[in-house]
């Protein structure tokens, strides 16, 4: 579906990522941690497009970003950011309708087809009954529903997501990472998760990449890279690894 | 399924084009009492009669009426049109409800290009609006690179920053005119008050075509505003060209506050009031707040204006006296319920 080939990224002259390969099936769900600083950010951000990297090149579908319009890698990439802002007052079903941007014309106005996707969308992230409140009306958790929606609505092949539930407490949590593997296994729509929360990254996703310092330190299921031994070195934090009884994936505890 | 869900609030054209159709009804009675207030007494009567062209050639209220109240309601119209689309723009593209071209100083930095211009004896058709015009985007680049950093733009640096720069060209302008010779003086204290009583059928001319193409030209990026709205990496991921959106923005505002500076003066707050009573009736989609907020714009300048030349008639006021007067408590009611919140 989409693949990263030996990407790297500099601010100024900061080196923030380097030599990155990746990829990435269609319908898989990619976890990706790291401590703070180790470029998840900004690794999501270059899959998105929205910062072009400096070496490297990354395809979709088997065609490079390079020869994307922006508002067609719209179509192909969808984002739910970490930081959203909403200082002017639009009800949920038009923020969701600000993800049918890249299938419209300059002065074309959503027409049914394009209302059908946005409530479709809202159906699917269970946020329906929010779509004629104010979007800043909405608790976290359901704001992150509505968000979700919209991603969908830009009828995406893959979604990004930065830290979809940081604000969150556990239920909200635990639906957002049910949510989304649902999506994508109905959908058959790619996700890649950032997240610090390392025990529903084990959980839900069927692949993690573990970043340090830019770098992929360590790639594979989970079993293979959540180990007391990787997670000590990339996080420099004494941590004890388990296995989870329910789920028998692996569960980190700090020691 | 579909039927369980009957969405209200999702905007058609048909909506954009009612809402704006009757925007003009009030806009043309505004202009028709406007017409018929005044010193000199005219009747309805005489205004109508006047529309349908039946209205003695020797009538002296055709000549009050032509010469005197039209083009001066007409530059009214113009002019608040003007203000508040530039005020609707600004505020999109600085994701903040207060950033008003006034408070921020681009009318001001605006009017010290015109003061300049006229210092050097520059033509007032020409010399005048292009000065004017270079102020307003001096201004604006100041005010963005100065105030509005990355993590600036929402904040209230931008608008500290904004209130340094008006004070700093309000202080510029005040030396030019205690420096420069009497005859002078009158035209550049006129800038400082703002007055529509110069108004021109050959200015109007020029500005009106302008202006409009400005709001054709905003308006065909209205979707992409809303979506700025909102972040500029989220715009970026939805496909909009947020630096192209930001330098066409802020380029017509420019121009329109450049015009509009060179032919009318300062006039405050209109940029700040009309917006926001738009988004408290219609919300915050741009493609309904543009026209809404213009046409307001242009009905709420028209009014103000008509009770400048009126309320203390026989002598008129400057109409940035009354924006003035009606906006600063506005503005401080707003700070004051919002301050950094702003959700409604």
């Amino acid at each position: 579906m989409m693949k990263i080939d030996n990407i790297g990224f500099s601010y100024e002259d900061k080196r923030v990522l380097k030599g990155i390969d990746l990829e990435l099936d269609a319908g898989e769900i990619l976890g990706i941690l790291g401590p703070n600083g180790s470029g998840k950010s900004t690794l999501l951000k270059v899959m998105d497009g929205v910062l072009s990297p400096r070496e490297g090149e990354i395809f979709i579908r088997g065609k490079s970003f390079r020869h994307f319009k922006r508002t067609d890698l719209a179509r192909e990439v969808a984002m739910v950011a970490q930081e959203n802002h909403f200082r002017f007052s639009f009800s949920c079903i038009e923020v969701v309708l600000m993800g049918r941007f890249p299938h419209l014309k300059r002065l074309q106005f959503e027409d049914r087809n394009d209302i059908e996707i946005a409530l479709d969308s809202l159906k699917a992230t269970h946020s329906i009954e929010f779509a004629e409140r104010p979007i800043h009306d909405l608790s976290g958790g359901e704001r992150q529903r509505v968000l979700i929606a919209r991603a969908l609505a830009q009828e995406p092949k893959v979604i990004l997501l930065d830290e979809p539930t940081s604000f969150l407490d556990l239920k909200y949590k635990r639906e957002i990472f049910r949510l989304i593997s649902s999506l994508s296994s109905e959908k058959g729509i790619s996700v890649v998760i950032v997240s610090h929360d390392i025990d529903l990254i084990a959980q839900y996703c069927s692949r993690v990449i573990l970043l340090k310092d830019g770098t992929i330190f360590k790639t594979g299921q989970p079993d293979d890279v959540i180990t007391a031994e990787n997670i000590e070195e990339v996080y420099e934090c004494p941590v004890l690894v388990d296995s989870n009884p329910l789920s028998g994936r692996p569960r980190v505890s700090v020691r | 399924m579909e039927e369980d869900y009957k969405i209200k609030g999702i905007l058609t054209p048909g909506k954009v084009i009612t809402i704006s159709i009757i925007m003009c009804l009030i806009l043309a009675l505004v202009t028709v009492i406007s017409l018929v207030m005044g010193t000199a007494d005219v009747s309805f009567k005489q205004v109508a009669s006047m529309i349908y062209g039946t209205l003695s050639s020797d009538d002296p209220a055709r000549l009050i009426i032509l010469k005197i109240r039209l083009p001066r309601i007409i530059l009214a119209g113009v002019v608040g049109f003007a203000l508040s689309l530039g005020g609707v723009t600004f505020q999109a593209i600085l994701r903040n409800p207060l950033a008003d071209p006034f408070i921020l100083g681009v009318s001001s930095g605006s009017a010290f290009g015109a003061v300049l211009a006229i210092t050097f004896g520059l033509s007032y058709s020409l010399g005048v609006p292009i000065m004017s015009f270079l102020g307003a985007l001096l201004t604006i680049y100041l005010v963005m690179s100065l105030g509005a950093r990355k993590m600036g733009m929402e904040s209230s640096t931008i608008l500290l920053t904004g209130v340094i720069i008006n004070a700093f060209f309000t202080a510029i302008i005040m030396f030019f005119i205690s420096t420069s010779a009497d005859d002078r003086l009158h035209t550049m204290l006129f800038w400082l008050y703002g007055d529509l009583a110069q108004s021109q059928y050959t200015q109007l001319v020029i500005i009106t075509p302008i202006i409009l193409l400005a709001a054709i030209i905003l308006y065909s990026y209205a979707r992409d505003l809303n979506i700025i709205t909102t972040g500029d990496d989220i715009a970026s991921q939805l496909g909009v060209d947020v630096e192209r959106t930001k330098k066409i923005g802020l380029l017509t505002v420019s121009l329109i506050m450049g015009l509009v500076v060179a032919f009318s003066g300062l006039i405050g707050f209109v940029g700040l009031i009309v917006p926001h009573l738009a988004r408290m009736a219609f919300r915050s989609d741009h493609r309904m707040l543009i026209p809404v907020a213009s046409l307001g714009g242009a009905i709420f300048l028209i009014a103000a204006d008509t009770l400048a030349r009126t309320v203390l008639s026989p002598n008129e006021l400057p109409v940035g006296v009354i924006t003035a007067f009606l906006g600063a408590p506005f503005f401080l009611i707003l700070l004051r319920k919002r301050g950094s919140q702003w959700n409604r």
